[in-house]
């Protein structure tokens, strides 16, 4: 956000004011900080032992790097999985054939309504009784709970891709004689997929979150490593924080990958004529980027 | 037929997600209250709101709502006693609520900021010509018309709301949904997939009118421009 509209350029007197309040906001800040700090240290939590756990290469060769493993695991499993689910579901969304298309509208629009946790406690009690899968249950009740919301929210995102495309491009594609199948293939998936690139690694980082919840069913991920670590310990506190650190500096970094698609793919892409040219608050590709932020759906939920 | 029925009358399960919904009302208003002055920091012309802004958007929108909630009850309640009032449900109830509001407050923020950018430039340019500062111009021409714009974003996170309340499960809410249904998964073997439809139709008949009410509001409420 260099400039915002939302302000005349400051003059003299505006600027001294800026000036004072910035530094009034820079010692609240600071002041949080400090305040959060001291209180930890005043309720005996800073001291060295209760963080020197997690700087020792035994706490991650034996939990925090198996725990990350298994995480980074059922992610990476999530996100094949829920891209080919998204893609077949979002094509059959687009199918002409009335029976295709409502069966996946049902199943699409179900799993983006039902809770992930939910489908994570079902499938860990369902694959348990009635499939044999190879490895740990919990592992694959994680996956494929996830699995079925992302991959319904990654069907949404290739429906909409798909809509949002110029309808020239569907149009040509049949006058050179493609069928709307072969033209569906070859002319507008290609194109919805890059343009739904930033949205969809957006997604990654919703699926990775996600990922976490298996905690409740006792998966042996990251965040189930460092509780039953540091349980007996007596620094769930410091074992939660570095924890969250992880996931930050990893979910941080996928962010600013979908943000650097955005900005690339809006450089390459021509400006669309109705787009309004200019809005107050942060430039157009902000509010591009901003698209993967919405919560847990789409950018483009279908709703809109 | 007779066996699936009992559990009706077994279990409460209108009640579990009952709680759910209270969970979500007041994580709701947390969550829109703490949003709303984050979007305002994030827009206001000192770099060190902003940064503070910004700051909370990053660390909460990255980290899964899994750790937060577990931060209230393990950390702030287990380690270092902090407590909501209340006797030990209620505690759990409103810690959870608290990890909630943290989380959804970020996504509210940026819904909120993506509201600002449909205000055309020449709104804050007239609010300025007539003499408006920048709360004034913020809090009567610029955050109405904002609201308005925010409604789907707003509307998504409310629904994403509706189902992370299940994750109040970690927060040790024995009474919400999805730890109703763990138990009665784990009781009752013979009928586990009619237990978890009935659970997962219950969220799509609170979700579905949710974001229909959600579109029509936003175009009820669209700023004819």
């Amino acid at each position: 956000m260099s400039a915002s509209i939302l302000f005349d350029t400051p003059g003299p007197r505006a600027r001294r004011r800026i000036l004072i309040i910035n530094i009034i906001g820079a010692l609240i800040a600071l002041g949080v900080v400090a305040w959060i700090f001291f209180g930890l240290a005043g309720k005996g939590q800073m001291k060295p032992e209760q963080w020197d756990d997690f700087v020792q290469a035994s706490t991650w060769k034996n939990y925090l790097w198996p725990g990350l493993v298994n995480t980074l695991k059922a992610a990476i499993l999530g996100i094949v999985g829920s891209v080919i689910f998204g893609l077949v579901f979002g094509v059959g969304r687009l199918s002409q054939n009335k029976l295709i298309n409502g069966l996946c509208t049902v199943v699409v629009e179900f799993f983006r309504a039902v809770p992930v946790l939910l489908m994570i406690v079902f499938f860990n009690v369902f694959f348990a009784r009635s499939l044999e899968l190879p490895g740990d249950t919990a592992l694959w009740a994680v996956v494929a709970a996830l699995i079925f919301y992302n991959g319904s929210v990654v069907a949404e995102l290739v429906r909409s891709g798909v809509h949002n495309l110029p309808k020239g491009q569907r149009e040509a594609g049949i006058a050179i004689g493609l069928t709307r199948g072969m033209s569906l293939r070859h002319i507008e998936i290609p194109q919805a997929l890059v343009a739904m690139l930033p949205a969809l690694i957006g997604q990654f980082v919703v699926i990775l979150k996600d990922s976490a919840l298996g905690y409740i069913i006792s998966f042996n991920e990251l965040l189930f490593f460092a509780r039953t670590y540091s349980s007996p310990n007596g620094n769930v506190l410091q074992a939660l924080i570095v924890t969250a650190v992880i996931f930050i500096l990893i979910n941080f970094t996928l962010s600013k990958i979908a943000e650097l698609v955005s900005k690339r793919l809006s450089s390459r892409v021509k400006k669309s004529k109705n787009a309004p040219a200019e809005l107050v608050g942060a430039p157009a590709g902000a509010l591009a980027a901003g698209g993967a932020d919405n919560a847990d759906e789409g950018p483009n939920d279908p709703r809109a | 037929m007779e066996n699936y029925l009992s559990i009706f009358t077994e279990y409460n399960i209108p009640g579990a997600f009952w709680v759910n919904i209270q969970l979500t009302f007041w994580a709701a208003i947390g969550a829109l209250v703490l949003g709303t002055i984050l979007a305002l920091l994030r827009i206001s012309p000192v770099a060190s709101f902003q940064a503070i802004g910004s700051g909370y958007v990053n660390l909460v929108r990255n980290t899964p709502l899994t750790i937060i909630i577990l931060f209230a009850v393990l950390a702030l309640y287990g380690q270092l006693g902090f407590t909501l009032g209340g006797d030990f449900q209620a505690n759990f109830f409103r810690l959870s609520v608290l990890g909630l509001a943290v989380y959804h407050a970020a996504f509210v923020c940026e819904a909120i900021r993506s509201g600002v950018n449909t205000v055309p430039l020449g709104q804050a340019e007239a609010a300025r010509a007539i003499g408006l500062g920048f709360m004034p111009a913020a809090r009567l021409i610029i955050l109405p018309q904002a609201f308005r714009g925010a409604i789907v974003p707003l509307g998504n996170t409310l629904i994403a709301l509706i189902k992370n309340s299940t994750v109040a499960a970690v927060g040790s809410v024995a009474t919400e949904s999805s730890s109703v249904m763990k138990s009665m998964i784990e009781f009752r073997a013979d009928i586990v997939i009619p237990i978890f439809l009935t659970f997962a139709i219950g969220f799509v008949i609170i979700v579905i009118p949710v974001g229909l009410l959600t579109t029509w509001l936003s175009k009820k409420l669209a700023v004819a421009r």
